[in-house]
């Protein structure tokens, strides 16, 4: 017994060194995530975006992350990753701003990058997606697929990025046919399958035939192929899901700006910016167009390849919901704007919550 | 052959002293076991999980960790001394850093010393009045206090969350749902700013757990929750109201879960958000438990808990292992715990085929709840 | 009237697993133990459940896998409050802790798969009918299933001796050991059944109502069934009708909100909570209704004198 012990106390001793003289010629970047990493949605966007890191910088770089943060109770965790050595840290929940800008301000020598937030700090960097770009092209497939001329539309909480994303959605619906209708259902949840298929449930029971979502589950596709009709994927493929009933989907590609990121980190070139990339920088990508006629699928992928090339879905004339003018014609909507959107534009009959 | 209990004729002091031990030495080889079975060096990680303890910074962290759940178990450990089961503290906590926090989230220049113990105060008169209506529903209309007080902590919940993303919403963070960040008159201070960030919280909860175990051992007070407790109709001869120790032990463990609210909520998070609490309320029952309702074994049972909680996250972060090792590990924890207890009242014994001899005394029944 | 066929149809499936994750529990608090593990028995059984499924392709044996998982797990409950006489509120608690623990790490590489789904009865002629034929003859087998359990344990409770003497155990322990009733048996097979219910509800999460595996999918379903059991004030069919209540609460603000009425979200999310705190309270001040209703002995430890 006591050889046994002797011999496992030695054997952890030489992991712990091994691994401490591998933690010190490797880069290390950390990440945490609100849910879990297998939680089959936004989280596991982002640790896709690790592994892919990983795999790009091989030998290069070490990456670690803590998963089931609460948002109240991450200041330590940040703590934590800056003090065992973590060069960055990525913190991929909007509710991590504040703590996490509070250990950025105290480790001035590790780089902090923030999903989704608006504070930055000299070490301090946020990054976001435009995935608006991408539910403009899903609104535009639901005009011309949609029998009823009526799409179903699935939320969380009323907050500048699903308002975002509800108006884009309309704007691209209404360029193909300007008397299009949404119907939108607040969930609030950002993951709960028994309810998003509830609402799903009600949505089409309501007439609608096209379902899109700001929620993580595939559970309303897989209503939607149930009921032999359609919708679109969020966060990431769900095609399998709904072989028949997904259109596309928007899947959140982190990975590349995470090596990027990385890289500039490592060489010395980062700096702490606000960026907010899109389909151009493939930060978002469209899932493949399926399901669909040749001719909405060209469609699809020419909006696609206007926005890449530089088109802003929100760009005038645009009313806002009441009828009075937002955007002029060809005025492109400020950053600022969309980042605290808390209005409805024309075509949508109706209040945003609240609460 | 099957398990049973004799009950002791007086606690055993033997294994009031022991269980604790036994069940860390039991959890730690189970731990070990799964470790094992995870494919991971069971002696590192065991070490992984127990390296908060080596850092100063990290027994900072430890001590805003075990506050709120001291806190909390010492309230409790009064109710459940008493034999009366507040399990709604999740929601008196809630409650608690709500009312704290109506002066800084409706007045936000108020800039004053003042200001933080008026909050402090605020907070525990909101947790006490949330913990009074299951009181108050169990005095007048005889209802179980383990179910309206349980329900009460869903109603919470969405009071809380109402208020975030309604009326209290910043009107400066983008629809976000939370609070303006408070002014630095409404955070707790640092205990030791230059090694860590824990807060007088902490020492709230010390002093909280010391006064209680005066209270609970030397007043006369602490006597009739103890006769109370273990024989209603005792405490009847001896002249104790029932009614009026259901408010007392209510409200005291209301106050101080309320204190905890309020004390995370300025010193921790600086603001309101749809979730204030990991579930501290529902960990400080575990603790109490664990603490074995006693203030100073609550508080080192908070301390142990709450490095569960760190070491699960260093295992996360140096091994890679999943968080939901570190939940795993707790319910182990908890279990065992519990198991072992069974002996501090009970002898355990195996009832063979072989027939057994006459019992050599009859048991009371149990009246305790412990 | 198509719409309200369709709202009725949605209902049952959201009502079907508070449905039966409270009649079990239902049973359990009957015989006096409470147990508030139930989330933690969901989730276990919704895990299992998935596996079995989708390995064997066979959304049946996933719901078998799902009972006698959640059986077996309830087991660990029942030994530790009924053989070691622990607390029955902490130990619920730490079980509802290890269930969410151990369901990520069983099903951590089942996620993002299709599973099987089982698929709603179809009976020619009969669900063809209009309006009663989807309703009556069309939903998914559980639901059947559930309304029958709801029958079941109505008329064990009630109507059978060995229900009597399980409601005689649940309202004095004590009076009950003394005519000699095995207390800890009853109460044994009492939580093994609220735990194989738990564990069928958690399939029916992962293998009908979404096919799928996701951490803490329950959301939260084991405190409403709790809730309910409460609120239904330990009936059978009370349950049964409190289940639905709750679903068509839950679906009919999700066909306000598509029908453009703004909805109180919080005030629906916390309606549940508050009903049951009334009717708790209806029936406890009133001693008689009190004594008809309500297991005395709940949460009270029993250990047999010999």
């Amino acid at each position: 017994m006591k050889k046994l012990l002797f011999a496992l106390s030695a054997a952890s001793a030489m992991v712990l060194v091994a691994a401490s003289a591998q933690a010190q010629d490797k880069f290390k970047a950390c990440f945490v995530y609100v849910g879990s990493h297998t939680d089959g949605g936004y989280s596991e966007g982002h640790d896709h975006g690790r592994q892919f890191l990983e795999k790009e910088l091989g030998d290069k770089v070490q990456t670690s992350f803590v998963e089931n943060v609460a948002e109240a109770d991450s200041e330590r965790t940040f703590e934590r990753l800056a003090r065992e050595g973590c060069n960055i840290v990525f913190g991929t929940s909007f509710g991590f701003m504040d703590p996490e800008l509070k250990v950025a301000k105290r480790f001035p020598k590790v780089l902090f990058e923030h999903a989704t937030g608006f504070k930055t700090a000299d070490n301090m960097a946020t990054y976001n997606a435009r995935f608006y770009e991408g539910r403009y092209i899903q609104g535009q497939i639901a005009a011309k697929m949609s029998k009823a001329g009526l799409a179903g539309y699935i939320v969380s909480f009323p907050i500048p990025e699903v308002i975002m994303g509800i108006n884009s959605f309309i704007l691209g619906a209404q360029s193909i046919n300007p008397d299009f209708k949404v119907k939108i259902v607040w969930v609030r949840s950002w993951f709960d399958p028994g309810k998003e298929a509830d609402a799903a449930k009600a949505l089409f029971d309501q007439g609608a035939d096209i379902v899109a979502q700001h929620t993580d589950s595939p559970a309303p596709l897989q209503i939607a192929q149930e009921r032999g009709l359609h919708g679109f994927g969020q966060a990431s493929d769900m095609i399998s899901f709904a072989p028949k009933a997904q259109y596309t989907a928007i899947v959140d590609n982190w990975g590349p700006y995470y090596v990027e990121r990385v890289k500039a980190a490592m060489d010395g070139t980062w700096k702490s910016q606000q960026s907010w990339e899109g389909l151009k920088e493939k930060i978002l990508v469209m899932a493949p167009y399926t399901n669909l006629p040749d001719d909405v699928k060209k469609m699809a992928e020419e909006t696609e390849a206007k926005i890449v090339g530089g088109w802003n879905p929100f760009t005038g004339p645009v009313s806002k919901q009441d009828g009075s003018p937002w955007l002029k014609d060809g005025e492109v909507s400020d950053d600022g704007t969309l980042l605290g959107m808390n209005f409805y534009v024309k075509g949508i009959d109706d209040a945003i919550p609240n609460n | 052959m099957r398990l049973e209990l004799v009950k002791r004729p007086q606690r055993s002091m033997l294994f009031s002293a022991l269980s604790p031990f036994i069940a860390f030495v039991l959890t730690a080889a189970a731990g070990a076991i799964m470790f094992a079975l995870l494919g991971y060096n069971p002696v590192k990680a065991l070490g992984t999980y127990i390296s908060p303890l080596t850092e100063v910074w990290q027994l900072h962290e430890l001590a805003i960790k075990a506050a709120p759940l001291i806190l909390i178990a010492v309230g409790l450990s009064v109710c459940y001394r008493a034999n009366i089961w507040n399990i709604g503290a999740e929601g008196q906590f809630i409650i608690g850093g709500v009312v704290g926090s109506i002066v800084p989230v409706l007045y936000p220049t108020y800039e004053s010393w003042l200001l933080l113990p008026l909050m402090m105060v605020m907070g525990m008169i909101g947790g006490a009045a949330y913990a009074s209506i299951p009181a108050l529903l169990k005095v007048r209309f005889n209802t179980n206090e383990i179910l309206t007080s349980l329900m009460l902590v869903y109603i919470a919940e969405n009071v809380l969350d109402w208020l975030v993303r309604g009326p209290w919403r910043d009107p400066n963070g983008y629809n976000f749902p939370q609070t303006a960040q408070f002014n630095d008159y409404a955070i707790l201070p640092a205990i030791a700013s230059s090694s860590g960030r824990a807060h007088i919280g902490f020492i709230f909860a010390l002093v909280a757990a010391v006064l209680m175990w005066f209270l609970m051992k030397r007043m006369l007070k602490g006597f009739e929750v103890r006769v109370m407790g273990a024989s209603p109709r005792a405490g009847r001869f001896a002249g104790f109201s029932h009614g009026k120790m259901v408010f007392f032990a209510f409200m005291v463990s209301g106050a101080l879960t309320g204190l905890a609210g309020i004390s995370e909520v300025s010193g921790t998070i600086n603001q309101l958000q749809p979730v204030i609490s990991p579930g501290y309320g529902f960990t400080a029952i575990i603790v109490a438990f664990l603490g074995r309702l006693n203030p100073l074994g609550i508080v080192a049972a908070g301390l142990v808990l709450a490095l569960t909680y760190l070491g699960g996250e260093a295992v996360q972060t140096a091994l890679g292992l999943s968080d939901k090792v570190a939940r795993v590990f707790q319910g182990m924890l908890l279990f065992f715990v519990l198991g072992c207890d069974t002996l501090i009242h009970y002898r355990i014994r195996l009832i063979g085929a072989k027939a057994e001899p006459a019992a050599a005394q009859p048991a009371a029944r149990l009246e305790e709840a412990h | 009237m198509e719409i309200l066929v369709a709202i009725l149809l949605t209902v049952a499936t959201a009502a079907t697993p508070l449905l039966i994750a409270a009649i079990g529990e239902l049973v359990v608090e009957r015989s006096g133990v409470l147990n508030l593990g139930v989330e933690g028995m969901i989730i276990m059984g919704a895990v299992s459940g998935f596996i079995a499924g989708y390995v064997t392709g066979s959304p049946w044996l996933g719901l078998l896998a799902a009972i006698v998982v959640g059986a077996l797990f309830s087991l660990l409950f029942g030994f530790m409050v009924l053989t070691l006489a622990t607390n029955q509120v902490a130990t619920g608690l730490s079980l509802t802790l290890l269930g969410l623990g151990l369901s990520g790490m069983i099903g951590a590489k089942f996620v993002g798969v299709p599973g099987p789904k089982l698929s709603n009865l179809y009976i020619p002629g009969l669900t063809d009918l209009p309006v009663v034929g989807r309703l009556v003859f069309g939903q998914d087998p559980v639901v059947y299933l559930s309304i029958a359990l709801t029958f079941g344990v109505g008329w064990f409770l009630f109507r059978t001796r060995t229900g009597l003497t399980l409601r005689a155990i649940g309202d004095s322990h004590g009076s009950a050991h003394a005519l000699g009733i095995s207390v800890v048996g009853y109460r044994y097979l009492a939580v093994m059944f609220g735990g194989a219910c738990s564990g069928l509800a958690g399939g029916y999460l992962s293998l009908v109502y979404t096919p799928q595996w996701t951490e803490n999918m329950s959301a939260g379903r084991g405190w409403i069934a709790l809730a309910l059991v409460v609120f239904a004030s330990w009936r059978p069919w009370r349950v049964l009708g409190g289940a639905y209540i709750f679903g068509a609460v839950w679906i009919g603000q999700l066909h306000a909100q598509a029908f453009g009425i703004p909805v109180p979200g919080q005030v629906l999310a916390a309606a549940p909570y508050a009903a049951t705190i009334l009717v708790l309270v209806l029936i406890s001040r009133n001693k008689r209704l009190t004594m008809m209703n309500t297991p005395a002995s709940l949460g009270q430890p029993f250990v047999p004198d010999r």
